[in-house]
């Protein structure tokens, strides 16, 4: 997609400045070919490249310690025969839905807050800046120090203890689906603020007020015209949360202490054990997965056009 | 590869000799004493580059040979999985593998390890006869699974294959080994623990842990099964398409009904989950136990009836290690079985491939506990100086050859390893 956007981009900005280029004796095409020359080779290379490299070898052979060259649909045969295949999908597909509706609400009332009721600048960017502030530490330290606050004598336990609140320690807050998803959305929020965030900024305020003098509610305004025109935004927060969660392998393993699994976490066992056809199978299918949810994203908002 | 040269020309015998009369004169003269080398001067450059497991991986050893020998031991800490995975697929990268016996079943066919001559190990005699003949004393029967001693040796240099008994050029070195059990919270369990069956134990539901390192967690696995008679295996090392699918069977219903807190998979992880009461009953390793004992809480590593899992570890030559690089991996090698190393891993807990050699680098009182299994006259300390057993305790199992001598099965890898990979990486999704 971007490979696209980008070539057209570039095409653009230099048909219009073409009279001065053609005293180097070279039509706009050429140009604009080769202007668009950089990135397609790094793209060629270090995308396009790779990707077809894992298609390849999906379909070799491994033995214990080796792959060969082969043409055979081994690994997708008991990749797509495998009850497990199927169910770990369906896991991986739940955490991103849940992670992305989680995130949403939050990335869209933090960016609404930040966007219309701070009425500095200066203020937007300080609490802004506020935000990122995690960010500036390691994302798996940030993971875990979630697992002595949750453990079954954490803090947050002992807490509740202490409150009266429970009697018994809850098994349930450490090693399972809600701690996975707790460190997603902590880890991701900020993924959807940022784009949504910004789209909200370029909103005109005339607008709003036009809906105020017209007589429309809060409630109207925000999903007649803010909730429209935030839309590229919260699609590309969208994007960025859900391809990220379904890639993920490593905070499912700490998180879940290996208990649960996702796509992710079946290609980094298979890549442990030397099994890279099996893993290159996985990649594959995820791939393509991936590709299809946001292909269905897109079908809502046309990025293109709204940016 | 001058070793492939040498032995085109010469025979065995005067390889011995000319090895001997060479490297080995270094190696030979005085080599518990700081060896005093010819090539003294430049080895100062040298600098050998070491990974492997976090078990055995330890800047005191670094330090150690930077003091000793004077050259630069750099040393990387992986877990078994990406261990295996290195050796097998970037031969440059390393010049010494500290690997166990069977991730070089593994990766030895890939041809990215040297063999080394036996000639120039100057304590080889004094290897325990595990690793050699595959008996701890001649009476012993050899365990299931993959021993040492099948991995041990090749034919010839260049050899892919292994071979069958003792040959001049050896695999790995072995450097130490353990026999492996269940570790306990004595505190929080509360009654004696005696067979692998008590990890299923719906008594500790949510509260048992296994590791999620497939060719050893199998084997534990494989123990429990075998305990609780569920499965008679024909050869736990080596198992059978069906005696894969009924293991992970019943392991697997034992996940789903929540018998496990979580699986793990390096050394620190097994700790935390001991130490912060999370598991009280798991598969773990020897330092492990050692380092939540450090910190004050009670930790046990419990014998069972039905005997140990063990495994070994040694250390081989990348293939590309040659000239000054490859006399200073040997003086190296040399050095590690010479007793101080043997030493200090005995003082965590493991054992030394060559007992008599670190015998003079502990105290008697360290040797009577940690090896011979006797009461302790004084306070044993780690080699860290966290103290681990009070004047009067003994030692989890007793001596060397009541542990050693009781173990049933060895880490593997089986025929039917890819099927059985697949299987476990159906278990942890499951």
């Amino acid at each position: 997609m971007s490979d696209l956007t980008q070539t057209m981009a570039l095409e653009a900005q230099t048909s219009a400045p073409g009279k001065a280029r053609k005293s180097l004796g070279l039509s706009d095409t050429v140009t604009g070919w080769l202007l668009s020359l950089p990135l397609t080779l790094v793209l060629f290379f270090f995308l396009v490249l790779p990707i077809v490299m894992i298609v390849i070898v999906s379909f070799w052979g491994a033995t214990e310690f080796s792959i060969y060259p082969a043409f055979q649909f081994d690994n997708y045969e008991f990749l797509l025969t495998s009850p497990v295949t199927y169910s770990v999908f369906l896991n991986t597909i739940k955490y991103a839905v849940i992670t992305w509706a989680i995130t949403l609400v939050l990335g869209f009332t933090i960016a609404y807050f930040l966007a219309f009721h701070v009425r500095t600048l200066t203020w937007q960017i300080v609490l802004f800046l506020l935000c990122t502030i995690p960010f500036w530490t390691s994302n798996i330290i940030r993971m875990i120090s979630w697992i002595p606050f949750l453990g079954r004598n954490g803090i947050a336990n002992s807490a509740l203890i202490s409150m009266g609140v429970i009697d018994e320690p809850l098994e349930w807050l450490l090693f399972s689906d809600f701690s996975v998803i707790l460190a997603f959305v902590h880890l991701y929020t900020l993924f959807m603020v940022v784009p949504i965030f910004n789209t909200m900024m370029r909103i005109d305020k005339s607008l709003i007020e036009a809906a105020y003098d017209n007589g429309a509610t809060g409630f109207q305004t925000l999903t007649n015209v803010i909730i429209p025109l935030t839309k590229p935004g919260i699609m590309i927060g969208s994007i960025f949360v859900v391809t990220l969660v379904m890639g993920d392998f490593i905070t499912v393993r700490f998180m879940s202490g290996s208990q649960k699994a996702n796509v992710g976490r079946l290609i980094s066992n298979d890549i442990a054990l030397l099994q890279y056809p099996s893993a290159a199978a996985t990649a594959v299918i995820l791939l393509i997965t991936v590709l299809i949810v946001i292909g269905i994203l897109l079908r809502f908002v046309d990025i293109r056009k709204e940016l | 590869m001058s070793i492939k040269q040498e032995k085109k020309g010469v025979s065995r015998r005067s390889v011995l000799k000319g090895a001997a009369a060479t490297a080995g004169a270094a190696v030979g003269s005085g080599a518990i004493t700081g060896f005093p080398t010819i090539w003294a001067q430049n080895i100062k450059d040298v600098t050998l580059r070491q990974f492997g497991t976090g078990v055995s991986n330890l800047n005191d050893v670094a330090q150690k040979v930077k003091e000793d020998l004077g050259f630069t031991l750099e040393m990387t800490a992986l877990d078994s999985d990406a261990v295996t995975q290195r050796a097998a697929t970037q031969p440059d990268s390393f010049d010494i593998a500290d690997i166990e016996y069977w991730i070089c079943k593994k990766v030895w066919p890939t041809g990215n390890l040297q063999a080394m001559d036996v000639s120039k190990i100057k304590n080889y005699d004094k290897i325990v006869g595990i690793f050699k003949s595959g008996k701890l004393t001649p009476e012993s029967e050899i365990a299931q699974g993959t021993a040492p001693h099948t991995v041990g040796f090749i034919p010839e240099p260049g050899a892919t294959t292994f071979a069958d008994e003792q040959t001049n050029w050896m695999t790995l070195i072995p450097t130490i080994y353990n026999a492996d059990t269940l570790g306990i919270r004595p505190d929080l369990i509360g009654r004696p623990i005696e067979s692998w069956t008590e990890l299923l134990n719906p008594e500790f539901k949510g509260k048992a842990s296994i590791l999620d390192i497939s060719s050893i967690g199998i084997m534990d696995m494989a123990m429990v099964c075998e305990a609780m008679g569920e499965i008679q295996y024909g050869d736990k090392g080596n198992m059978t398409r069906e005696e894969i699918d009924k293991t992970m069977a019943i392991f697997t219903e034992a996940k789903k009904d929540g018998q496990f807190r979580a699986f793990w998979k390096t050394f620190d992880e097994s700790v935390n989950l001991m130490a912060s009461g999370e598991v009280v009953i798991q598969s773990m390793w020897s330092p492990a136990i050692t380092a939540v004992k450090s910190r004050g809480i009670p930790c046990v590593y419990q014998p069972l009836k039905e005997g140990y899992r063990s495994w070994g570890g040694g250390i081989g030559l990348s293939k590309s290690l040659s000239g000054l690089e490859l006399d200073a991996a040997y003086e190296y090698i040399n050095w590690y079985l010479s007793g101080w190393v043997g030493g200090y891993l005995m003082r965590q807990g493991y054992y030394s491939a060559v007992p008599e050699t670190s015998k003079e680098f502990m105290s008697e009182n360290e040797w009577g506990y940690w090896f011979e299994g006797k009461e302790a006259t004084d306070v044993i300390t780690s080699p860290t100086g966290d103290k681990l057993a009070e004047a009067g305790e003994t030692r989890d199992g007793g001596s060397f050859y009541d542990r050693m001598g009781s173990v049933a099965c060895w880490n593997a890898v089986m025929d039917e390893n890819q099927y059985m990979v697949r299987k476990w990486n159906e278990f942890i999704a499951a």
